[in-house]
C-alpha cells in the first residue's frame, strides 16, 4: 500500500534523496536499453538464419509485417475494438460496484460487518477459477467475458478503496471538523483526497486484472477480439498471428498504465510537493 | 469548587463558561467535573503534568469530544490550533487557511491572515514545502482568519525547536495585542505559560487543582524579578524539586 509521505521526512532529506530515487543517470537509462535490445535482435538473427522454426516462433520484423498487413485491412481493428470493448464495459461494472461497497465498508462500522466478511471470503476464490461455473450462469457469450473481467477488476479497486478510507489520518478530519466542515464537506476535502493515492493504485491493479481477464475469457468460444484472432490463429499455425497477439496485449497493459499514470501525476500533484513549485 | 474569575467579578459575559466536564475512557476517570469560566480577551493557560488530561479537555471545550458529559458554552466562536499543524496535504496553503471559509472576499481575509504570520509570499506552496515553524505558522493563519473570539491552543509549539518557539510566543503575543481574542492555551511549559497568559491553571486527578494569576505587565520576559518566584512555585506545584 503506497502512503502518503506526510510530515516525517524533513525537506532537505526529500530534496537529496528525490533526484536518486525517481529516475536513474542517463548513461545508465542507456545501459538498461542494451540487453532487450540485444535479445530482439538475437531473436531476429536465430529467426532469419533458420534456427529458429518459423512455425515455431518467427521472425519479430515477420511478425511487425502481419500486424502491418492486418492494420491496414482494419481487421485488427475490428477485434481490437471489441476487446476493448469488453475490457471497458467489464472495468465500468465491477469498478462501480467495488468502489460503492469499498465506500460503504470504509466508512460505515454498519458497512463493514455486513460488507467486508463476504468480500474477504469471496477473495478466496481465484476468479479465473470460476470460468466453468459462470458458463453455466452465464452462458458462452459476451456476458462470460464482461462477467470475468468486472470480477477481475472488482477485488483490487474495493480493498484499495476500503484501505484508502481506514488509512486517513483521523487527526486531519478532526482539525477540518474544527474548521467548521460538515460531513459532506468532510468527506469531499478530507476522505476523497485523502483515498485518491490509493484509489489509483486500484485502479492500476484492476487494469491489469482486467487484461489478464480478458485473456482468458476471449478463449472460451469468442468470434471477435484479440484473443479470438490469436485461438483462429493457433488452428492454421499462423504463429506470426499469435505473436502478434500477445504483442497487442503487452501494448494494451503498457499503454493504459503510462495513461493512468500520467493522470495521477496531474492530479497528485501535492506528493510532489517539493518539485512542484 | 467554581473557579472565580474577573470577569465573574465585574460581570461581564465571559467567552467561555464550562461546567462539571467528565470524561472517563473506561474505567480511567480522566476528567473529574472541571468548572472552567475565560473572559472576553483573557489568556489562560492550562498546566498539567503528562496525562492529566489538558488536551481532553481541551478537546471538549472544542466541542471535538462527543462522549464527554458536561456543559460548555462558547460566547462567540472559538477556533483551534493544534500541537501537529494538521493542514490537509493536498490542498495548498492558501486553500487550507481558507478551509470552510463562507463569506465575502475569502481570498482577500485569508491574504490578510497569511500575511499577519509573515507568510503571504507562500500562499501557492504545498504544505509538505513548509518547515515545521512555518507550517505551524499557517496553522495559526487558518484560525485567525476565523476572527475567533476564542483561541484553542492545544500544545501549539510543542513540535517545534526551542527558537522557532521563542519566536512563535513572540508572535503569538503580538497578535493577541492587535485582535484582542481570548485564549486557552494548553502546555506543560511553565515559562511559556508564564510569557504568555493573564491567568494560570492547574490540572491535577481530572480537577482544576489550582488557579494563579499572572501579574507581570504586558511585556514580561524570564528576567523580571516576580517571574522566577512564580515559575518556581508552578514547578513545586508540578512535583518538580527545584533547587
Amino acid at each position: 500500500m503506497s502512503r502518503t509521505p506526510l510530515l516525517e521526512t524533513p525537506p532537505e532529506a526529500a530534496a537529496v534523496a528525490a533526484p536518486d530515487l525517481r529516475r536513474p543517470r542517463p548513461t545508465r537509462r542507456w545501459r538498461r536499453l542494451v540487453s532487450p535490445v540485444v535479445l530482439v535482435l538475437g531473436w531476429e538473427l536465430a529467426a532469419r538464419t533458420g534456427v529458429l522454426a518459423p512455425e515455431k516462433l518467427p521472425a519479430p520484423s515477420d511478425v511487425l509485417a502481419t500486424g502491418w498487413r492486418l492494420s491496414r485491412d482494419g481487421t485488427l481493428a475490428v477485434h481490437l475494438l471489441d476487446s476493448l470493448t469488453r475490457a471497458g464495459a467489464g472495468l465500468l461494472i465491477g469498478g462501480v460496484l467495488a468502489l460503492v461497497l469499498g465506500t460503504v465498508a470504509g466508512l460505515l462500522r454498519l458497512g463493514d460487518d455486513l460488507v467486508d466478511p463476504p468480500v474477504q471470503m469471496a477473495r478466496m476464490l481465484p476468479h479465473l477459477g470460476l470460468v466453468p461455473l459462470l458458463i453455466i450462469w452465464v452462458g458462452i457469450g459476451e456476458s462470460l467475458k464482461i462477467s470475468l473481467v468486472a470480477l477481475g477488476a472488482f477485488f483490487p479497486i474495493y480493498f484499495n478503496t476500503y484501505a484508502g478510507i481506514r488509512d486517513i489520518d483521523e487527526r486531519l478530519v478532526e482539525a477540518a471538523r474544527a474548521c467548521g466542515l460538515g460531513q459532506a464537506a468532510r468527506l469531499r476535502h478530507v476522505v476523497l483526497p485523502g483515498a485518491l493515492p490509493s484509489l489509483f493504485l486500484g485502479l492500476r491493479l484492476a487494469i491489469g486484472a482486467a487484461w489478464l481477464s480478458l485473456v482468458v475469457g476471449e478463449q472460451v468460444n469468442a468470434q471477435t477480439g484479440i484473443g479470438f484472432l490469436m485461438m483462429e490463429a493457433r488452428e492454421f499455425s499462423q504463429t506470426d498471428v499469435v505473436v502478434l497477439g500477445l504483442l497487442v496485449y503487452a501494448l494494451l497493459g503498457l499503454i493504459s498504465d503510462l495513461a493512468l499514470r500520467v493522470a495521477e501525476r496531474r492530479m497528485l500533484t501535492w506528493r510532489r510537493g517539493l518539485r512542484a513549485s | 469548587m467554581a473557579t472565580r474569575t474577573a470577569s465573574q467579578l465585574t460581570g461581564a459575559t465571559p467567552v467561555l463558561t464550562a461546567h462539571a466536564i467528565h470524561r472517563a475512557f473506561g474505567p480511567a476517570v480522566v476528567l473529574a467535573g472541571v468548572d472552567l469560566t475565560i473572559a472576553r480577551g483573557e489568556v489562560v493557560a492550562l498546566l498539567g503534568s503528562s496525562g492529566s488530561g489538558k488536551s481532553t479537555l481541551l478537546r471538549v471545550l472544542a466541542g471535538l469530544d462527543g462522549d464527554a458529559s458536561g456543559e460548555t458554552v462558547v460566547h462567540g466562536t472559538a477556533a483551534v490550533v493544534f500541537q501537529e499543524h494538521r493542514l490537509l496535504p493536498w490542498k495548498r496553503v492558501a486553500a487550507n487557511v481558507g478551509l470552510g471559509l463562507s463569506g465575502p472576499d475569502t481570498a482577500g481575509r485569508v491574504d490578510r491572515a497569511l500575511r499577519e504570520v509573515g507568510l503571504a509570499e507562500r500562499h501557492r506552496a504545498w504544505p509538505a514545502e513548509l518547515s515545521g515553524g512555518q507550517a505551524q505558522r499557517v496553522a495559526v493563519a487558518r484560525a485567525l482568519v476565523r476572527e475567533p473570539d476564542l483561541l484553542l491552543l492545544d500544545e501549539p509549539f510543542g513540535a517545534l525547536d526551542a527558537l522557532t518557539r521563542l519566536r512563535m510566543q513572540v508572535l503569538l503575543r503580538r497578535l493577541r495585542a492587535e485582535h484582542g481574542f481570548a485564549a486557552l492555551l494548553v502546555t506543560h511549559d511553565v515559562e511559556e505559560a508564564l510569557l504568555l497568559a493573564d491567568r494560570i491553571l492547574l490540572l491535577d486527578d481530572g480537577r482544576i487543582a489550582a488557579e494563579l494569576p499572572v501579574d507581570l505587565g504586558p511585556t514580561r520576559t524570564p528576567d523580571d524579578p516576580g517571574f522566577g518566584a512564580l515559575r518556581r512555585h508552578l514547578l513545586d506545584r508540578l512535583g518538580v524539586p527545584t533547587t
